[in-house]
């Protein structure tokens, strides 16, 4: 029977972790993640949870570790936040050139410098060109949910996930969650059978130096060059975007809850304003939608949940009747606009969509988001559109621009 | 006792063909080295000139399962090894990690803290080839005072070789030892002892390497032999602590018949701007270093 607790982000990721049998935790503390790794310990060394757990001196270990663990067919997990994250970058990429099913929590933080322990998601989407699948959690049931799910699709597509969740906005905020029984976990999520399995019954040298070119093995076969496993790899993420939508499907049927496999949607059918986001900021924007609503205003939300692969095909369906796109994001790609907001326009190319498109960037070092200020923002940027700007610049919401120190 | 060259495994985990250049100090060992450890055994390595050995995507040279890994991460690799290993109820495979002095005594050397300090069960090998040889001779911290490398290209090394054993010592290790490619047979006792041992054994390897130091391949195992014999390279285990020389250090430390460092400096391109001046620094180092392990050895 499932039973519903009070937990906060990091105790539902504790407990979805726990129902995934993972056999090896490697984890470094690091605001606000510190509390999972602690839940995950105490597991462990009161034997509810029978794994090991290596007490690694750096989140480049950590991640090492889940690497070389997950290559001898054990089941990994490991989590971080911010420069813990960025600190792993290497080894991000090796994860993924090796296409092992590794699971991580990325608690989403500011980067620094200046210090930050607080909230934005500049940390993973900095990370997105490392071959990871990315998924956005806006509450605490979509963080156990997504864990559980995501070791099925890593596990399936044999690409690793990174499920990201608001620091401190879901890390450490209560919330009521329904912890899944562990028959119906089991039932869903098959035992890891790795596809290389590194063993002294068949040796093989994993990932040597491979040449551009394709070569041949001792028996003449010709083998892939680095660019043929680069080209698996992004074929496999393409495709893994409908791997990704079947398992939510599945999710749905037997756990009868739907996080919406790629994007969710929240008061689109006749929406002219959409309002997007990933994570907690498109939780916010549809108590922003509600007052808009009340205003006269026929907004909606689209919540993306799935960055990277990014879904095309989804979101050109889902904007496709939209009139004007306000694209809400906890990050910037220095020297441009939010990453979010660039690779919407990409995806609209060449389509019929021709909504003018703004990007608001807020929220970032933790910098409260309010409903009331997405709606004000909406409505003054609504006013820009019909005063004929099409494109305006990135709006920095709750930015004192106006009296910066020198 | 070293055991005679009959008792040596006689299956080859090293097979013919390797990339390794000629003459060198690190594939002559290695093979010693795998012929030791046998079957049940995972390796692990980062990039370095063992990367080469092994062989390019998709055939090896090295008949033994081998996970590559990044730069830094060593250590940290053989301690995942082990946890999934464990995990999945297969503890009976020894891990072994093998670095060279780039990926021990500098890049590495943080994994490998973590790994030794945890007490992870595993054996981890350094070859030391005193600097940055795959990359083409650079300066590490174990290259010795008065060498030549490409970026030390005029001056020469002005800082002595960091005591890297000493650094293992530190952590309390059940097993500790120093081989040489030119010892084979003192080489081979040392890795079936540090199997059959539990927790974190390190063991480092002298690898004299003939482009980088400056000497013709010919002479690999002659200089092996006059690094042993002036005392810049020391044949040595400490076991729980407890230190005592082997082989041809024993016999040296007994007999006190050490010959002067610039015999062995002499044969090597690399210290041909050296300065009398660190010379003599050198050989009051090694001197210093010496009667060190003749103090430790006695009161053992």
């Amino acid at each position: 029977m499932s039973r519903t607790e009070i937990l906060t982000g990091n105790q539902a990721a504790a407990e979805g972790a726990k129902l995934c049998h993972i056999q090896v935790v490697s984890a470094y503390p690091i605001t606000p993640q510190t509390s999972l790794t602690e839940y995950l310990s105490q597991a462990i060394e009161s034997g509810q949870l029978k794994a090991e757990y290596v007490r690694v001196e750096s989140e480049h270990s950590a991640l090492s570790v889940c690497i070389a663990a997950s290559s001898v067919g054990a089941r990994a997990f490991t989590s971080t936040s911010s420069h813990g994250l960025l600190y792993m970058h290497e080894q991000l990429h090796w994860a993924a050139g090796s296409r092992l099913p590794i699971v991580m929590c990325c608690v989403n933080r500011g980067v620094g410098a200046p210090w930050s322990i607080f909230n934005d998601q500049q940390d993973s989407i900095s990370q997105r060109d490392t071959g990871w699948i990315q998924i956005y959690c806006r509450d605490n049931q979509e963080i156990i949910d997504t864990l559980i799910q995501a070791y099925r699709i890593a596990e399936l597509v044999k690409i690793p996930v990174m499920v990201c969740y608001d620091g401190f906005v879901l890390s450490h905020t209560m919330m009521p969650v329904e912890i899944p029984d562990a028959e119906t976990v089991d039932a869903f999520l098959p035992p890891y059978h790795a596809h290389t399995i590194l063993s002294p019954e068949d040796p093989r040298n994993i990932n040597p130096v491979t040449f551009p070119w394709r070569r041949a093995d001792q028996d003449g076969v010709m083998c892939d060059g680095y660019m043929e496993l680069r080209y698996k790899l992004q074929t496999a993420l393409e495709a893994a975007g409908e791997t990704i939508a079947a398992v939510g499907r599945d999710f749905a049927e037997r756990f009868g809850r739907d996080h919406g496999g790629l994007l969710w949607r929240y008061r689109t059918e006749d929406a002219d304003v959409i309002l997007t986001g990933m994570g907690s900021i498109a939780t916010e924007a549809t108590m922003a939608v509600d007052a808009l609503r009340e205003q006269g205003i026929a907004a909606g939300v689209v919540g993306l949940r799935v960055y990277r692969p990014f879904p095309k095909a989804a979101v050109r369906e889902a904007f496709r009747d939209a009139r004007a796109v306000l694209v809400m994001e906890k990050d910037i790609s220095y020297g441009y606009e939010g990453a979010l907001c660039s690779d919407l326009k990409a995806a609209f190319y060449g389509t019929e969509i021709s909504a003018p498109i703004h990007n608001v960037v807020a929220g970032l070092g933790g910098r409260d988001v309010k409903a009331r200020e997405l709606a004000e923002v909406t409505r003054e940027i609504l006013d820009r559109i019909a005063a004929g700007q099409p494109e305006g610049p990135t709006t920095w919401l709750n930015c004192r621009t106006d009296t910066l120190t020198e | 006792m070293p055991e005679n060259l009959f008792k040596v495994n006689k299956e080859e985990y090293m097979l013919p063909g390797n990339r390794a250049c000629q003459g060198c100090g690190l594939s002559l060992g290695y093979r010693y080295i795998l012929k030791a450890l046998r079957e049940n055994t995972i390796l692990t390595i980062p990039a370095s000139c063992l990367t080469v050995l092994h062989g390019l995507y998709p055939t090896t040279s090295v008949a033994l399962p081998c996970l590559n890994c990044t730069f830094a991460s060593t250590a940290a690799s053989a301690s995942g090894l082990v946890a999934g290993l464990n995990a999945l109820n297969r503890g009976d495979i020894t891990v072994v990690a093998v670095a060279g002095d780039g990926g021990t005594y500098d890049i590495g050397i943080q994994a490998l803290s973590g790994a030794a300090e945890r007490g992870t069960d595993f054996i981890f090998v350094c070859y030391d080839n005193e600097g940055y040889m795959n990359t083409g001779t650079q300066r590490s911290s174990a290259t010795p005072m008065g060498a030549l490398t490409t970026t030390t290209p005029i001056h020469t090394k002005q800082q002595n070789k960091k005591d890297m054993l000493k650094i293992m010592e530190a952590h309390d290790l059940p097993y500790i030892a120093t081989v040489s490619p030119a010892y084979p047979m003192d080489l081979y006792d040392k890795f079936v002892k540090a199997k059959r041992i539990k927790g974190t054994r390190y063991l480092q390897m002298s690898a004299p390497c003939p482009p980088g130091w400056g000497f013709p391949p010919k002479d690999m195992v002659k200089l092996s032999r006059l690094a042993i014999e002036t005392g810049m390279f020391v044949l040595y285990e400490v076991e729980n602590g407890r230190f005592s020389f082997t082989g041809r250090s024993k016999t040296l430390a007994e007999k006190g018949k050490r010959l002067p460092v610039i015999n062995y400096l002499e044969r090597q391109g690399r210290f041909r701007k050296m300065s009398l001046e660190q010379l003599s620094q050198i050989q009051r180092w090694v001197d210093g270093k010496w009667n060190e392990y003749v103090r430790r050895a006695e009161t053992n």
